[in-house]
């Protein structure tokens, strides 16, 4: 509610800059570094990586709208019971669905998919954005933070899989005598990769700041 | 928190009216989709048991599951008997039973190394196994499905009864690399070892339960297409 | 960096002509320290480690120097410490290492293991043993791949799997390794002793002809380089002589324990890379703790450590974990032993007064 009031204090963003909020300037991976459970756990190829980033959008979206439509309902005081038992309805949904659609995915990811119950990026869109916010808007947010999900599980999946085992999505790029970087699919791996990915992003961010702040002072002066 | 101070008095009333109501939906939410699922779920568990199935049992042409007690043997149903084993039969296309398969669990070096393995009740040797889930290392623990010289200790690997049919005569077990003598021991891969004794210990601990239940009784599963 | 270690305080009359030791000159000599225990590799294995103890050695300056130019600072290669990461971990891999995968541990070393700190002296693990774990890690069957000594065309003929294509698997040596030197069985003193529990006997690690990384076969060579540095005050000569006690008194326990499953402490000092870790690893002076006491404790751990992880671990060889846990610890350790300050009185004694 203090959020929400700064929220309403700026100008509403639109619906664009909505979308693009969990992409970039809040990537849940790279910015916010939340749901790193999964984030290192089941990122050791591309599939499994991606797979994960759709059930966690999917259970992020149909909860968003979900706590969106009941936003006026639910009476602040018993309001975090009611998201876990949306959210965790959710999770039970795609648990089903993923047995239903494949075992092998079902399996490769283990307790992980129940696990996004405790995901705390849900909890905290549900809390911070969709409780705020109509369910358009909610389920536009809640998309685009599932896609940054999405590509921040992405990003290591596939650098894991390609050094790990010198495969995309299970395609062999370097013929059968590639040497497979072991470390990279044991958990150090994952702690490796990410951290090689936050580098780059900071590096990035940190010089783009400083160009700004010498053109600045180019313009002041 | 304003809204907390500009009401607060929320009855007690309405808290549990919205949360019966969330509760009824969700309650709602969860069966459909568990009705929905339980299809495609059953025929995906059938597919993925029959492939680990036939893996182990070349040739199979149709899988049934069993349940072993103490009591004897009867096809799974839905409420599991208390102590029961279960075990998988496998029948060629003309019916006849082709071998028997069940799973072993043992503790490897990252984590429970889940093994199928094929039975043969003729000659009462191990015919073959297949890995149905692991985290062993890979390039080292991973060895296990595919050593050839590791494997080649499931062509017939010997679990004969004892006399008394009570337990196995000689406890599968995993020897030292280039120490195997008997049928059954099984030949450890070099620098896997633990993995190696994970599979031993799991097929030794299955067989152990399984068979002493199991082979009285093997009439009954004769021609069960 | 903390700089040299001066023991005590020497009170003198004037004139008062002190010639420090600065850090070029310590990194120099250390250098200077280990070229004949590299020359005696490059004399057992050839041409091959030759060219890992070069190319390792140039992969480490040259990402130095990247990370120099990267950060915006004056490059620091004057100072010997990439040369030294270079030759340490060059000595501390398998002589037939294929080359690129020397190059990523040579990588690795200078980017995980020290640029990321901070550069010299900021580096919480010494940067060779954080470039040899994670190839350990990543390559655990090359990193285990050991080619014969003296083997008679290794002057004219590389092994095999030295110039390995990058990211490709190195060919299967085990044919060629035995054409090269009749009876080699491709396994280290220490996994011979672990698997088949045969032991190798003194005479086999001091003429050199044993399975080993490239720089752990010359213990004597080694024992004698580092009595030089630590003669000339470039080494604390405690923490060899802490881990090679501690080392022995371990293995001495478990001997009188069980003699016939625990091997002699002459076998654990000689075997593995315990000599070379004990006096060129563990002795890095921004790892290691600087109060005396700690220096003993910090030794005492990485000895006992050592033996723990050989007799009772998956792996075969301990050092590389030990010194880098006891790296870890370093900063504790010195927090706890700070000595105290002159005139200061304890504080329990305080307080009954």
């Amino acid at each position: 509610m203090a959020a929400s009031s700064l929220n309403h204090g700026q100008k509403q963003p639109t619906n664009m800059e909505e979308f693009m909020e969990g992409i970039w300037k809040q990537n849940p991976t790279f910015v916010m570094v939340l749901g790193m459970c999964p984030t290192l756990a089941v990122t050791v190829s591309a599939m499994n990586a991606i797979s994960m980033g759709l059930a966690t959008t999917f259970v992020l979206v149909a909860s968003a709208l979900l706590v969106s439509l009941v936003r006026n309902i639910v009476p602040s005081q018993v309001r975090i019971a009611a998201y876990i038992l949306i959210i965790a309805t959710f999770v039970t949904v795609v648990d089903y669905a993923i047995q239903a659609i494949s075992l092998a995915v079902y399996d490769a990811l283990g307790a992980f998919i129940q696990l996004i119950v405790v995901n705390c990026i849900i909890l905290g869109r549900a809390e911070a954005h969709a409780a705020k916010n109509p369910p358009t808007r909610a389920a536009i947010n809640a998309v685009g933070m599932g896609i940054g999900f999405t590509i921040g599980l992405f990003a290591l999946g596939s650098v894991r899989e390609i050094l790990g085992a010198g495969k995309l999505f299970g395609i062999a790029l370097f013929g059968p005598d590639f040497q497979p970087w072991v470390v990279m699919v044991l958990p150090p791996g994952g702690f490796f990769v990410l951290a090689s990915w936050l580098l780059l992003f900071n590096w990035l961010d940190s010089r783009k700041a400083a160009k700004a702040q010498t053109e600045e002072g180019r313009i002041h002066a | 928190m304003s809204e907390a101070t500009l009401q607060p008095a929320t009855p007690s009333a309405a808290m549990i009216r919205t949360l019966g109501i969330l509760s009824t939906i969700c309650g709602v939410l969860i069966v459909s989709a568990y009705q929905i699922t339980l299809e495609p779920v059953a025929a995906n568990k059938k597919i993925a048991l029959e492939r680990a199935v036939f893996k182990v049992i070349p040739g199979a042409h149709s899988v049934k599951e069993f349940d072993a007690t103490s009591a004897g043997i009867q096809p799974a149903g839905a409420i599991v008997p208390e102590g029961a084993v279960k075990f998988y039969a496998a029948y060629d296309q003309a019916g006849a039973l082709k071998g028997i398969a069940a799973e072993g669990a043992g503790k490897g070096y990252a984590d429970t190394v889940r093994v199928m393995y094929a039975y043969d009740p003729a000659r009462q040797v191990i015919t073959g196994i297949g890995v149905v889930s692991m985290r062993e290392t890979p390039g080292i623990g991973d060895k296990i499905t595919t050593d050839p010289a590791f494997l080649k200790n499931f062509v017939a690997l010997d679990v004969k009864l004892a006399a008394d049919l009570k337990a196995l005569a000689n406890a599968v077990k995993t020897v030292k690399h280039g120490s195997k003598q008997n049928a059954w021991e099984i030949d450890a891969i070099s620098g896997a070892t633990v993995t190696s004794k994970a599979v031993g210990k799991g097929i030794n601990a299955s067989a152990q339960k399984l068979l002493p239940l199991l082979v009285p009784h093997l009439d009954k599963l004769q021609g069960g297409k | 960096m903390k700089t040299t270690m001066t023991p005590g305080i020497e009170l003198r009359t004037s004139p008062h002509v002190v010639k420090g030791n600065s850090v070029e000159r310590i990194m120099f000599h250390v250098v200077l320290a280990l070229l004949p225990i590299a020359a005696f590799s490059v004399w057992q294995y050839g041409v091959s480690a030759l060219t890992s103890l070069v190319t390792i050695t140039l992969v480490c300056i040259g990402s130095e120097r990247l990370f120099n130019r990267l950060s915006g600072q004056p490059s620091t290669l004057s100072d010997w410490s990439a040369t030294i990461t270079g030759l340490l971990l060059a000595l501390s891999l398998p002589p037939a290492f294929p080359l690129w995968m020397g190059a990523v541990a040579g990588f690795v070393a200078i980017a995980l293991g020290k640029a990321l700190f901070g550069g010299i002296g900021y580096n919480v693990m010494n940067p060779a043993l954080v470039g040899r774990a994670f190839v350990q890690a990543a390559f655990p069957v090359a990193i285990t791949t050991w080619i014969p000594a003296f083997s008679p065309n290794r002057f004219s003929e590389f092994a095999p799997t030295t110039f390995t294509a990058p990211l490709m698997m190195p060919p299967d040596i085990s044919v060629w390794a035995k054409q090269a030197l009749d009876g080699f069985t491709g396994a280290t003193p220490l996994a011979i002793w672990k698997f088949d529990n045969v032991l190798a006997t003194p005479a086999d690690f001091l003429s050199g002809s044993v399975t080993a990384s490239t720089g752990e076969t010359s213990a004597i060579l080694i024992l004698l380089c580092g009595m030089y540095l630590a003669a000339r005050k470039f080494l604390d000569w405690r923490i060899p002589v802490a881990i090679l006690g501690s080392a022995a008194l371990t293995a001495l326990v478990f001997q009188a324990i069980d003699p016939n499953r625990y091997p002699d402490p002459l076998f654990v000092l000689l075997s593995g890379g315990l000599m070379l870790g004990a006096v060129f690893m563990a002795t890095d002076m921004a790892t290691s703790p600087v109060t005396p006491k700690g220096v003993w404790i910090y030794g005492a751990l990485i000895g006992v450590v050592t033996v723990m992880i050989r007799y009772f671990g998956g792996l075969t060889e301990g050092v590389m974990y030990a010194i880098l846990i006891a790296n870890a610890l370093a900063p504790l350790i010195d927090q706890v032993t700070q000595p105290r300050v002159f005139g200061q009185v304890k504080a329990a004694k305080e307080k009954k007064a």
